[in-house]
């Protein structure tokens, strides 16, 4: 292969390529967007949703999906809060809310693959499992967290950038030496690919898929922690929905839906491209309505895109 | 006489699943070198059979010997330690994966958990090669190649792995003429090399030309072990059809 052969087909690539065009077209549109106010702002916006992309990525090579990412970021948030406000040092409520959230994937894990229930299911469930308990746990009160801890996490810079971009870096930079360069990315995307074949191969599939829930899990819950520093405050209702937002960057990205195929850095890219979106459109002055329908036929497109390209497989 | 061990001695296997039962004391042997053809129609048992000995079911009763020792095979992974490798028609392979990846899925060399690219792919075109098997990029999806060329990927994995027992369900049902003929041609490289091998397959003509012996299941019992020439096509397809066994007159 060339070395512009392997350009051409390295699935990053062509999402980059649309991304740049994209944040060209917004430059040229206004010259508000490439401000840097503008672009701490849109980072900010992105680290939440990309944060959780990168687990859904993960779950949805597996041919799985994790419904429940939205709620288990809530619940992990309400764990902080709660424990701040009871007194509790920062750190150790930190660790609680990431715990609860690691328990939560791990408990969806346990049930897909012992439970033999599709994971579909199952996520919806402990969508509304979770959400609930992060409810019952505050009696739907909203907790103010003024510790320096999640204000530093929620409003500093570090090098000129915003703190959760780190936490975005350091995510992706684990999950893609995960998945490219450990044994365990390999076997999730044999799974991912043909899982009886895994099986047969003597994969251990279920305790693969297992771990795959429970990062999930860790990840909702580490978004949780930018989540608590960008608000001051873990109202149980918060992130209702922001699932489907991270399975839209997973979609967006190319990552193939049934299993098997794409690579995770491409669901922070599709991430970006959502948000750069609706940040477009805010300062284009268009009303979020349209938001919604233009990342819906986005959405559509992408995986379009995709089946065109495997068409052209074939 | 000085009879060898044989490779493998399934013995009075039974398998029940629920209120079906799949397996009457089936028995099986097989020995170093030999092709052994297992036959019957569909749901006669082979299949189950054959999954019992690659560790995929395991046996409500009935045991198996691997060179005159009780070997106990509870999953694929105790299968494959009794140098036990399994050929499917089809499902072997991840097609989303490319040769080296599959030929090492589930037993990837690495360090510390760090997979070994490189080497992977060094020892893949090696195994590759030994078996005079081209394929035009090791960087290529599996899907992407034909038939014949994902088979003989699936051979060359169990060869490397050090098969002693390979069994091929169906190793040239989804092939053309010219890549059967080339999986007949390893088929016999592996015999040479002393290699036992458990032939499925419903091509009775393949059977004929190919096998040593023969084993025919019915109804999930043995109907007839014999020796592939004592017999004529017809009669063995007869076997597999009836249940019963053909008398011989002139016995061999």
């Amino acid at each position: 292969m060339t070395m512009f052969e392997k350009i051409r087909t390295y699935p990053l690539t062509w999402i980059v390529v649309v991304a740049l065009v994209l944040a060209f077209a917004l430059t040229m549109a206004s010259p508000y967007f490439l401000t840097s106010g503008n672009i701490n702002n849109l980072l900010k916006q992105v680290s939440i949703v990309a944060i959780l992309a990168a687990g859904q990525s993960m779950v949805i090579i597996t041919g799985g999906i994790d419904l429940s990412v939205g709620s288990v970021l809530a619940l992990s948030a309400v764990t902080i809060g709660w424990l701040i406000q009871a007194d509790v040092h920062p750190l150790i409520a930190t660790f609680c809310g990431l715990a609860m959230g690691t328990l939560c994937g791990f408990i969806n894990g346990f049930i897909i693959t012992r439970g033999r229930i599709a994971p579909f299911i199952v996520t919806l469930g402990m969508l509304g499992i979770a959400r609930g308990m992060a409810l019952v746990i505050t009696g739907g009160v909203s907790y103010q967290i003024l510790e320096p801890l999640f204000l530093t996490i929620g409003n500093s810079k570090f090098l000129g950038l915003p703190i959760p971009i780190y936490f975005v870096i350091v995510t992706y930079f684990v999950i893609h030496i995960v998945m490219h360069y450990r044994v365990f990315g390999q076997h999730i995307y044999a799974i991912g690919g043909e899982e009886r074949v895994a099986r047969l191969q003597g994969i251990k599939v279920d305790r693969e898929k297992l771990k795959v829930y429970t990062i999930s899990g860790f990840l909702a819950a580490l978004a949780a922690v930018v989540m608590v520093g960008r608000l001051a405050a873990t109202p149980p209702s918060v992130a209702q929905g922001i699932e489907l937002q991270a399975i839209a960057a997973v979609i967006i990205g190319g990552i193939s839906f049934t299993g098997g195929r794409g690579l995770v850095l491409t669901a922070l890219v599709g991430a970006l491209i959502m948000a750069m979106i609706t940040n477009g459109l805010n300062i284009l002055g268009i009303s979020s309505f349209w938001q919604q329908v233009l990342i819906g036929v986005v959405i559509i497109a992408a995986v379009w895109l995709d089946n065109l390209k495997s068409a052209a497989r074939q | 006489m000085n009879q060898p061990v044989p490779l493998v001695e399934m013995r009075n296997i039974s398998k029940h699943f629920g209120g079906l039962q799949a397996l009457t004391d089936a028995c099986l042997d097989l020995y170093p070198g030999e092709v052994v053809g297992v036959l019957g129609h569909n749901g006669a048992g082979k299949s189950t059979l054959m999954k019992i000995l690659a560790g995929a079911q395991t046996a409500s009763s009935g045991e198996i010997l691997i060179n005159g020792d009780v070997a106990d095979i509870q999953d694929p992974n105790d299968a494959r330690a009794y140098g036990i490798e399994t050929i499917y028609q089809e499902l072997a392979l991840c097609g989303n994966l490319d040769a080296p990846s599959n030929l090492f899925m589930g037993r990837e060399l690495h360090k510390w958990g760090f997979l070994r690219k490189r080497e992977m792919r060094r020892e893949a075109a090696e195994a590759l090669s030994k078996l005079n098997i081209r394929i035009k990029s090791l960087e290529t999806d599996v899907e992407m190649m034909s038939g014949g060329q994902r088979q003989s990927i699936s051979i060359s994995r169990a060869v490397h792995f050090d098969a002693k027992i390979i069994i091929m369900d169906e190793p040239t049902a989804a092939l053309g003429m010219e890549e059967s003929k080339k999986v007949v041609d390893l088929i016999q490289d592996l015999k040479e090399h002393g290699i036992g091998i458990l032939w499925i397959s419903h091509d009775i003509h393949d059977v004929y030309n190919f096998t040593d012996r023969i084993v025919i299941f019915h109804g999930g019992k043995n109907v007839m072990t014999a020796r592939t020439k004592d017999f004529t096509q017809d009669e063995i397809v007869s076997m597999i059809i009836s249940g019963t066994p053909v008398k011989k007159e002139a016995a061999v």
